[in-house]
């Protein structure tokens, strides 16, 4: 087994010695932790490799994390430049490329709070929309941070519909130029991180105008500030918008165009191009804007929201076997919080969803990677599948870790609010998924119009005899489905077949009654853009039970690849038997609606439900030390490994500005109000 | 002003102005709190600061100097009465929170209630005129909403008439206190009593912690800032550290109980009364918790009215987001929670104050009950509230993240109600018990009154034990009083399946407290059934006292929607119930999407009812008049980052990064 030096504070008097309640959660071993981080990991190779990255960065003071919580926006901002400046110097040094496992550790190891985040954004859009040319262009220069770039595609006044964006790039022949320009004052691009104050280059989406006709969005490269001293170019307004609720870190900006002229050749043409009479030509589909946008929301999901619940879950769950309150018997001493039956409840169906999440992106990855080289050769096969899951599952996953987060935040009481706890970053942080990169409900009723095709596809495929097959992911949709639930009794509710099942048959029912009453409203005279809106409500619902339902299925495909490890299939087990049952309790409504669950069921899935936590307690510390979070990472006073909490949280609060800089207030305002007061008596 | 509020004001049915007076309680109320209102508006002294541009630090000066100003202006003003103090430091704190705050809501307050006359006579001038600034210090590191368990000590020496005050161990040291960081010059220490070698459980000491004239800390003091929080950045929550402190013997409050000059100790004849302060600020949070919501959901709403996006029909003009059915089922629920919540904290007041008068004459027999419902509503309506900001949020789409919305302040400030005065699961267990103890009570044949009165007329009581899921289905889902029967049914169930858990696991465990951890997720979802209850009910009865017909029409529709909404969400509790029936459900699910069409033509008129200042909800989207783009670029240059047109990092990290690669 692994040493755990790894985890430690470096350089930290309190980790010299192990907190004894935590040291002995961790006496009994029921699995190999070292191996469940592996696998994890996605290999033991992964693993060392990841954890020789993290040394590297944590034994550099100036990649540390550690006065983040008492900056000021601005300091935070430039304290995230001079970590990109460190770990880039670092990345050359060591010959770590751009998109190597290396750089995407190094990354973690600092809660990847550096600037320039979107600059590899813009990299990913330039390879999946630029010519082979262009990407011959711009690469190296990018790469070589010659120049800075971003992303800029959200206006003040339009988000996730792209149709409403007015930025407008309008072909000028004459001169072989295209002329950007915002039209409106709701057309500023708002929002793109990086741009407020870093990048030279924005990768600026835009109405295509060419020989007098609109051809919607494309992508424009424009360069924005000077590559001499940085200050905007002519026609340029560009700056910051101001502080948000978290995000310190990152820039994100507005940027005015008032007939910027750029060469044709900025317009990225894999898909599409404007020949330079003005012609336009289209090999592509237009969905193929979408392309970047999947890869971004897989990237999300993988990088940055299933590990802030993981986190979450770290702290919550090491802080609460620290903290004792109340006595549970008479005699005893007070209890750590965790054993108590409703912190359980808040924690565990957490902890089990933010592994559910994790073997589920790691799965949409693959099969985005595996997709990925079929669409850039024009087989678009798989887009309609990809777009749907990557949508769905961004807005379930975002959804789920923002509520998972904040209950954590919540379930550490007051301690959970301080900034040293760490949480408040995390939910501050987390929350932002809910609306950025699609808003969740418009990501939900993309899934749900997928759905609609798909059942009705089904429906047709079942009336006649030509037997096109479904995608995948909706298969089920043709499968035979029971009326009633089989379970006699609760332990019949911890058969992985028997909740994805009903989990299944949730899905498809309410996936069948919104395109029936879709249909209902449309014979009855209503046009189909009154009638689906009338109906989006139910559509939301369906397309969360389908997501719900291919997160279980996800997770019960993954145990079963775990044969060979059967200590760590049976504890895994009942993190998915959890998260499946705790999902089926909340929406018992849907499930008992059309006599699928009986009532006596569902109380038999609560008992089965209750009868996993103490099972999972024994083992909660070791399934939050598996993901191997190093304490620089997770800079956390209440969530470190070694559990001295309240130490660290004094010796932290010591560190705060109001602490260190004296109080102007006193002598300002509180010593005349004193000496006034004292003047009357 | 914005074409679409104007448009959306004047198809509204009804008059906002009597729904503003509805909420104030009288035409009266609404008069007088908006003259105070403008007395301060009106003020050259009140200037309003961005706080968002500021540090902590700036935002911590900016707040002492409104403290300062504002002593003295309520002064000028004339403004004594505790109701319209409230309203006074609404509007100039803005947030609503002031380092001195616990000088007034729990130094001077604990100083009545547990001093004696000459402690009264001693302190209370100095800390009214503020010679002393005062503070509160209950919690420690390691122990909050569990009394017991704090750990400071206050040991009596009878040779020098002192007690020494130690913070024995780290979770000792008192930590979260407001106004202690930085602020206050004395601290009432809540502390273990010890004297002739006997603990005698928690006591409360006036502890002098700074020097007066220098403001330095008293040597045995160690006293700071607890460093930075999600919220609250004008706050100085402190901590307290004490080795050795001496203080005199006449520095305990000792109304109730008593150290002699021996060290004899003299117990207190009931500790009841204690509750008092307790069942006030939670009551009190009921009602900023509608407060904190109704200000979301009138931001959320306006903005919904403002922005157009995407299309319904192609070709057709971008609609109001508000026009959407997934956002009105976002935000109507939410404002309708806001408006039965405005009656909850209403009521929770009135029986404050009732209660406090039968408790004056000596009648304790209603407290047990409203300690429980205190406990519970704060809970339910705190968890729902914290929720709903985000939703409002998050329905504002990227902007709702910005701090021009002003919802992420309302949020980071709003939370912390969750876990202070009472930890919410912990309060919900608080109900349980009191739900618990009734359920006993009726089955040794006893009646119950007030709000547990149900219990009465479970079916066990008349039936055979065993048959708690036969239910009559008689609910007609047009009545907000069929549907309150209805949460009173799913109440009545859930309290009587967490009594029979409970009774069960008695048996089977050694300890009742054991017991009573394995059945504490049946209690608190019993309790939460019984606040869900209780809202439904008052939400029904406030229609009754409601005299103009248009307002009814409205309020009633927002009621309706309340209660199916929550039907919807806890469908599986009504069904397996038998409470009603699938195909009510079902219809149930389709009354919700009529209603939203309904409410929609007056949801501004709604949210404009509440009558908030655009100063008081600091919200660039939330503006009265809807000119929400133009302001948001406006805000935004004034952003720190744009002091420098390039920013120092360029210089310093951006450039060489280019060149060194």
């Amino acid at each position: 087994m692994g040493s755990p030096v790894h985890r430690v504070s470096l350089g930290d008097t309190w980790s010299r010695q192990v907190h004894p309640d935590i040291e002995c959660e961790r006496n009994l071993q029921s699995f190999n932790v070292e191996r469940l981080t592996n696998i994890l990991d996605g290999g033991a190779e992964n693993t060392a490799l990841r954890r020789k990255v993290e040394s590297i960065i944590h034994s550099d003071p100036k990649c540390s994390l550690k006065d983040n919580y008492f900056m000021t926006q601005n300091e935070c901002y430039e304290a995230a430049v001079q970590r990109k400046f460190h770990i880039q110097t670092i990345a050359k040094c060591l010959g770590w490329s751009e998109n190597s496992p290396e750089l995407f550790y190094a990354y973690r190891a600092v809660s990847g709070e550096v600037a320039l985040n979107i600059h590899s954004l813009f990299l990913k859009a330039l390879r999946s929309l630029g010519s082979e040319e262009q990407i011959a262009k711009w690469a190296p220069l990018c790469n070589n941070f010659q120049i800075i770039t971003t992303y800029a595609q959200t206006e003040l006044g339009h988000g996730t519909y792209l149709q409403g964006l007015e930025t407008e790039a309008t072909y000028d022949a004459a001169t072989q130029e295209f002329v950007v320009h915002s039209p409106t004052m709701t057309a500023t691009k708002w929002w793109p991180g990086d741009l407020g104050q870093s990048a030279t280059h924005a990768l600026v989406q835009a109405q295509l105008i060419c020989s007098g006709a609109r051809q919607g969005m494309h992508a424009f490269i424009v360069p924005i500030r000077s590559l001499e001293d940085h200050t905007p170019l002519p026609g340029i307004t560009v700056g910051d918008i101001g502080p948000k609720m978290g995000f310190d870190y990152t820039d994100h900006g507005f940027l005015r165009l008032d007939h910027v002229r750029i060469p044709r050749d900025n317009m990225l043409s894999r898909f599409a191009q404007v020949l330079p009479d003005g012609t336009y030509l289209k090999p592509g589909k237009l969905q193929i804007n979408y392309l970047s946008m999947v890869i971004t929301r897989v990237n999300l999901l993988w990088g940055e929201v299933t590990p802030i619940l993981q986190k979450a879950c770290v702290i919550a769950i090491r802080y609460s076997v620290i903290r004792r309150q109340s006595c549970l018997r008479p005699s005893d001493p007070e209890a750590k919080v965790l054993d108590h039956q409703t912190q359980q409840q808040k924690l565990f169906p957490q902890l089990a969803t933010a592994y559910a999440f994790h073997f589920l992106t790691s799965n949409l990855l693959e099969f985005f990677h595996s997709s990925y080289d079929a669409i850039l050769n024009r087989d678009f096969s798989l887009l309609p599948e990809l777009h749907a899951l990557s949508s769905g599952l961004k807005a379930m996953a975002s959804d789920l870790c923002s509520w998972g987060t904040e209950l954590c935040h919540k379930a550490c009481g007051g301690h959970g609010y301080s900034k040293l706890s760490g949480l408040p970053s995390l939910v501050a942080r987390v929350t932002a998924a809910c609306t950025y990169e699609g808003d969740n409900t418009v990501l939900y009723l993309q899934m749900a119009r997928f759905l609609e095709k798909n059942y009705l596809q089904a429906q047709a495929s079942q009336d006649s005899t030509s037997q096109r097959s479904l995608p995948q992911s909706v298969a089920y949709l043709t499968a035979p489905d029971l009326a009633r639930c089989p379970a006699q009794k609760a332990a019949d509710f911890l058969h992985p077949q028997l909740y994805t099942t009903a989990w299944a048959h949730v899905a498809a029912r309410l996936i069948k009654d919104s395109v029936h009453h879709l249909q209902t409203l449309m014979q009855s005279g209503a046009d189909r853009y009154e009638a689906w809106n009338q109906t989006t409500v139910m559509h939301v619902q369906a397309a969360k039970a389908h997501c719900h339902y291919i997160s279980v299925k996800n997770f019960t495909e993954t145990l079963d690849k775990l044969e060979n490890e059967p200590a760590i299939q049976q504890v895994l087990k009942r993190l998915c038997d959890l998260y499946a049952l705790h999902g089926i309790l909340t929406n018992s409504g849907e499930f008992l609606h059309d006599g699928f669950l009986s009532g006596a069921q569902v109380d038999a899935v609560r008992t089965a439900y209750l009868d996993l936590l103490p099972l999972i307690r024994k083992d909660a510390i070791l399934l939050t030390d598996a993901f191997d979070f190093t304490d620089q990472s997770l800079n956390s006073a209440l969530g470190c490994y070694d559990g001295n909490v309240y130490e660290r949280l004094f010796e932290w609060a010591q560190r705060s500005p109001t602490n260190t800089q004296g109080n102007p207030a006193y002598e300002k305002y509180l010593r005349p109000l004193l000496q006034s007061s004292r003047a009357k008596l | 002003m914005n074409q679409d509020l104007r448009r959306e004001r004047e198809a509204a049915s009804f008059n906002p102005e009597l729904l503003t007076h509805v909420l104030d309680g009288s035409p009266e109320n609404t008069r007088r709190r908006r003259e105070i209102e403008n007395l301060i508006l009106n003020d050259p002294d009140f200037q309003h600061e961005d706080l968002n541009f500021l540090s902590r630090s700036q935002r911590y000066e900016v707040a002492v100097k409104k403290s300062a100003s504002m002593v003295k202006k309520m002064r000028e003003f004339g403004i004594a009465d505790p109701e319209e103090i409230v309203w006074f430091k609404k509007i100039h704190l803005v947030n609503f929170v002031e380092p001195v705050s616990l000088n007034y809501s729990m130094f001077i307050p604990t100083l009545l209630n547990q001093g004696t006359t000459a402690q009264q006579d001693k302190w209370l001038l100095s800390c009214k005129g503020l010679e002393i600034i005062g503070t509160y210090a209950q919690t420690e590191m390691g122990h909050g909403t569990h009394l017991r368990g704090l750990e400071t000590t206050a040991t009596y020496d009878p040779e020098t008439q002192e007690f020494i005050l130690n913070s024995p161990t780290v979770t000792s040291i008192k930590w979260w206190p407001g106004g202690l960081g930085k602020t206050s010059n004395h601290a009432i220490v809540l502390a273990q009593l010890i004297t002739k070698g006997k603990c005698y459980g928690l006591h409360a000491f006036i502890v002098p912690i700074r020097e007066i004239g220098t403001h330095k800390p008293l040597p045995g003091i160690t006293v700071g800032d607890i460093g930075p929080k999600f919220g609250y950045d004008e706050m100085d929550n402190g901590y307290l550290k004490m080795d050795n402190y001496h203080i005199p013997r006449e520095n305990m409050l000792m109304k109730y109980a008593q150290v002699k000059p021996d060290g004899t100790y003299v117990k207190p004849v009931s500790n009841k009364l204690t509750y008092g302060t307790m069942v006030f600020v939670r009551s009190f949070l009921v009602g900023e918790a509608a407060r904190s919501l109704s200000k979301a959901c009138t931001i959320a709403i306006r903005y919904s009215a403002v922005r157009h996006q995407s299309e319904l029909k192609p070709g057709e003009p971008e609609p109001q987001i508000l026009d959407f059915q997934t956002q009105q089922y976002k935000l109507f629920p939410l404002l309708a929670t806001a408006y039965a919540f405005q009656f909850v904290g209403a009521y929770m007041k009135e029986t404050y104050h009732r209660i406090n008068e039968d408790i004056g004459q000596g009648d304790l027999s209603e407290l047990p009950e409203l300690h429980a419902l205190a406990a519970g509503m704060k809970a339910f309506t705190s968890w729902t509230t914290n929720a709903a900001i985000e939703a409002c949020r998050m329905a504002c789409g990227g902007h709702g993240y910005s701090h021009c919305s002003g919802l992420p302040n309302i949020y980071v400030n709003f939370t912390p109600t969750c876990t202070f005065e009472g930890e919410n699961t912990v309060m919900m267990l608080q109900t349980a018990r009191f739900l618990m103890k009734s359920y006993d009570q009726v089955h040794s044949g006893k009646l119950m009154c007030g709000m547990v009165s149900y219990l009465n007329d479970l079916p066990s009581q008349r039936i055979q034990p065993q048959q708690v899921a036969v239910w009559p289905t008689v609910v007609d889902i047009d009545s907000p009083d069929s549907l309150t029967e209805a949460y009173k049914l799913r109440a009545a169930r859930l309290v009587e399946i967490a009594a029979k858990n409970l009774q069960n696991e008695v048996i089977h465990r050694e300890s009742k407290e054991v017991a009573w951890n394995l059945t504490s997720i049946d209690l608190v979802r019993a309790s939460e059934a019984h606040c869900h209850y209780v809202v439904v009910k008052l939400f029904s009865e406030k229609l009754l006292k409601i005299q103009d017909k248009s307002i009814h029409t409205v309020l009633k529709n927002l009621c309706l929607l309340y209660c199916l909404y929550g039907v919807s969400q806890k469908a599986g509790d009504f069904l397996q119930g038998g409470i009603m029936t699938e195909s009510q459900i079902t219809q149930v699910n389709q009354r919700i999407k009529e209603l939203l069409t309904v409410i929609r033509p007056d949801a501004v008129a709604l949210v404009d009812a509440f009558d908030f200042q655009d100063v008081t909800l600091g919200s660039v989207l939330g503006r009265y008049d809807g000119n929400v783009y133009e302001n948001l670029f406006e805000w935004a240059k004034k952003s720190p980052l744009n002091k420098a047109e390039v920013h120092e990092s360029y210089h310093k990290y951006l450039k060489p990064l280019q060149s060194k690669l």
